[in-house]
């Protein structure tokens, strides 16, 4: 038996598009860049990155959706290009804000549909629905109509689409995306009670949610432009950021904030705004240096709030990477 | 793989075809506005040309001749919206590619889109000749129902294997669906002879509008439900082979077409990324 569930060598994919004032020369644009990457089987797996740098490109390649350009990929020791249908026996795929079924279904008739897609028997499909129902939740909505689910309910009724077949290998596209909090802790909940079950189960996540990536992941990688920056445990990304100290400071509005760099000792700084206050997050080279920038907010005349030493997060791993903060790297995404 | 017991081979492609038939058939009970839509409105048009015969004085086969062409019509109006323009509409839920990674491979799901969609069109299509009949006295001369329900049978199978062909060949054109479908509405009502005997429009024009099985099914029934009065296109038995020749033909076309849209997908991405 093959212990690698995913491995990918030099992994290509480009599009041609069409001529438009976002590529004039209308140049192939490549989502993946030579991705070489090797996940075990059992391992929960996180892809994270921001939109368009590639994420759902590898997800789509893996699960046999896209050829890739050029480079190899295998899923379950078999090659996605020539083995594509020995491969989609062995996988399943859920979506974030994904619409799929037919809305005038019942969600139990809806899950039913699907359990037939893979030949599963409709009594023993029927008891399962039901039990994964229970288990997300959704067991007294059975027979509400698709419908009339909230966004939610849809993506719990969702994930048990994906798990009906019980997949070697689960890939989820950003499966919490436009979920509120409670239903994207059920849902985090849930995928991680299911890969423990069973150490023959694998999980390829992708996502651009930090936290999310840290709780759930035995190992992440950062891509950033189609290619893997980073592969490593959150842990151990966390460590690369050695070197600095990281405090959260709230404050009064800032006009700016280019004079904390200024600063002595402060090597970066960030700032949101939220609840009217700006919340700095900064990082120094000792825990000497945040009395200048406390100094420094005393002499503007700004109350402080707040001040919190942390511990690094991926954001910060991925601040130190790829130079930005996660959403700005979204805001300059490819489309 | 999986621990959980599975059908695999012609077994899952049974259940796969039914999962898939499923809400063709309950959508039709849940939704009953098609009722009004999918019966009633076809059966005003259909009225309309029978009051036309009535005042020109036609022989009353013709009022036969016009409720026969509306019934039909639901099956070429299901083809084109339910067939050929679904696969549009499950791109755009995200249905498509789930379906397109499914093992059991896609086959079943258009497989069950056909029986589902025709189950339904059925019973819409007995109600329309129901009332029309009812309404209008007309009464039918059946005298070989064997090979009626033959030449229905390869007719209905070669017209799904065009709207299976038409599935493909609309996602792969990338054109909205409904534009697609609208263009092959009324040109096919008038070419396929569904309000009067195809033959009025010449023996040549009527020959290539059969490319349409509905044309020959339509002429062919016609004549064994009005025997020695319809003016033929063909003889019953010519139609019938042409028609199982259509059949064969639409059926490896849609294969083709299958393959290379699903080669297409994987290829360039453009059946399920939106570049």
């Amino acid at each position: 038996m093959n212990e690698l569930a995913i491995e990918t060598r030099d992994l290509v994919r480009t599009y041609r598009i069409r001529k438009s004032p976002t590529n004039p020369s209308g140049a192939p644009v490549v989502a993946l860049d030579g991705v070489t990457l090797d996940i075990p089987r059992g391992e929960f797996f996180g892809l994270l990155g921001p939109n368009g740098a590639g994420k759902t490109t590898f997800i789509k390649v893996l699960v046999t959706l896209l050829l890739p350009t050029s480079g190899s990929a295998h899923v379950a020791g078999l090659d996605v290009v020539g083995q594509a249908q020995q491969v989609r026996e062995r996988i399943s795929m859920v979506s974030g804000g994904e619409h799929s079924g037919y809305g005038l279904l019942t969600v139990r008739e809806q899950l039913w549909m699907f359990s037939q897609f893979y030949g599963l028997p409709t009594r023993p499909a029927l008891a399962r629905i039901d039990e994964l129902l229970r288990i997300v939740g959704l067991y007294e909505e059975r027979s509400r109509r698709v419908s009339a689910l909230s966004t939610g309910m849809r993506q719990k009724m969702n994930m048990v689409r994906g798990l009906l077949p019980d997949p070697d290998i689960l890939f989820l596209d950003e499966p919490t995306v436009g979920l509120d909090v409670e239903a994207a802790r059920d849902v985090r909940a849930y995928i991680k009670e299911w890969i423990h079950a069973n150490s023959r189960r694998t999980i390829l996540l992708t996502t651009h949610y930090m936290h999310e990536a840290e709780e759930l992941c035995d190992r992440v990688a950062i891509i950033h432009k189609g290619r893997i920056v980073a592969c490593d445990t959150p842990a151990a990304l966390r460590r690369r950021t050695a070197g600095g100290t990281y405090f959260v400071l709230t404050t009064e509005p800032l006009d700016g904030i280019a004079w904390v760099s200024g600063v002595p000792g402060v090597q970066r700084a960030d700032a949101r705004v939220t609840d009217g206050r700006t919340e700095l997050r900064l990082q120094v080279a000792d825990d000497g240096a945040i009395a200048g920038v406390v100094k420094a907010l005393a002499d503007r005349e700004r109350r402080i709030f707040s001040l919190q030493k942390i511990e690094p997060s991926l954001e910060d791993v991925f601040v130190q990477i790829v130079g930005r903060r996660l959403e700005e790297a979204d805001e300059g995404g490819r489309p | 793989m999986s621990e959980i017991a599975r059908a695999r081979g012609l077994r899952r492609v049974v259940r796969a075809t039914l999962g898939r038939a499923y809400p063709r058939i309950i959508g039709a009970n849940r939704e009953r506005s098609w009722l009004f839509y999918d019966t009633v409105l076809p059966l005003l048009g259909t009225i309309a040309f029978v009051y036309v015969y009535k005042a020109l004085g036609a022989p009353d086969r013709f009022v036969g001749y016009v409720i026969m062409g509306g019934a039909t019509m639901a099956f070429w109006m299901n083809v084109m919206w339910n067939m050929a323009a679904q696969f549009y509409w499950d791109k755009q839920g995200g249905n498509l590619e789930l379906y397109m990674v499914l093992p059991c491979g896609i086959v079943p799901i258009l497989l069950g889109m056909s029986i589902g969609g025709f189950v339904g069109t059925l019973v819409r299509a007995a109600a329309i000749i129901v009332i029309g009949s009812v309404l209008f006295h007309v009464t039918y001369a059946i005298t070989q129902l064997p090979l009626f329900l033959l030449i229905f049978a390869v007719g209905i199978i070669a017209l799904y294997g065009l709207g299976v062909t038409f599935a493909s060949v609309f996602l792969m054109w990338g054109r909205e669906a409904w534009h697609m479908a609208e263009l092959f509405m009324e040109p096919v009502f008038l070419a396929s002879g569904f309000y009067f005997p195809v033959r009025a429009l010449g023996f040549w024009v009527g020959m290539g509008t059969s490319i349409i099985p509905l044309t020959l099914a339509l002429d062919a029934m016609r004549q064994l439900l009005f025997p020695g009065s319809h003016p033929a296109l063909l003889p019953v038995r010519a139609e019938l082979g042409a028609l199982v020749g259509l059949a064969v033909m639409f059926m490896l076309v849609a294969r083709w077409s299958l393959r290379k849209m699903e080669y297409l997908a994987r290829r360039e991405g453009r059946l399920s990324l939106r570049f």
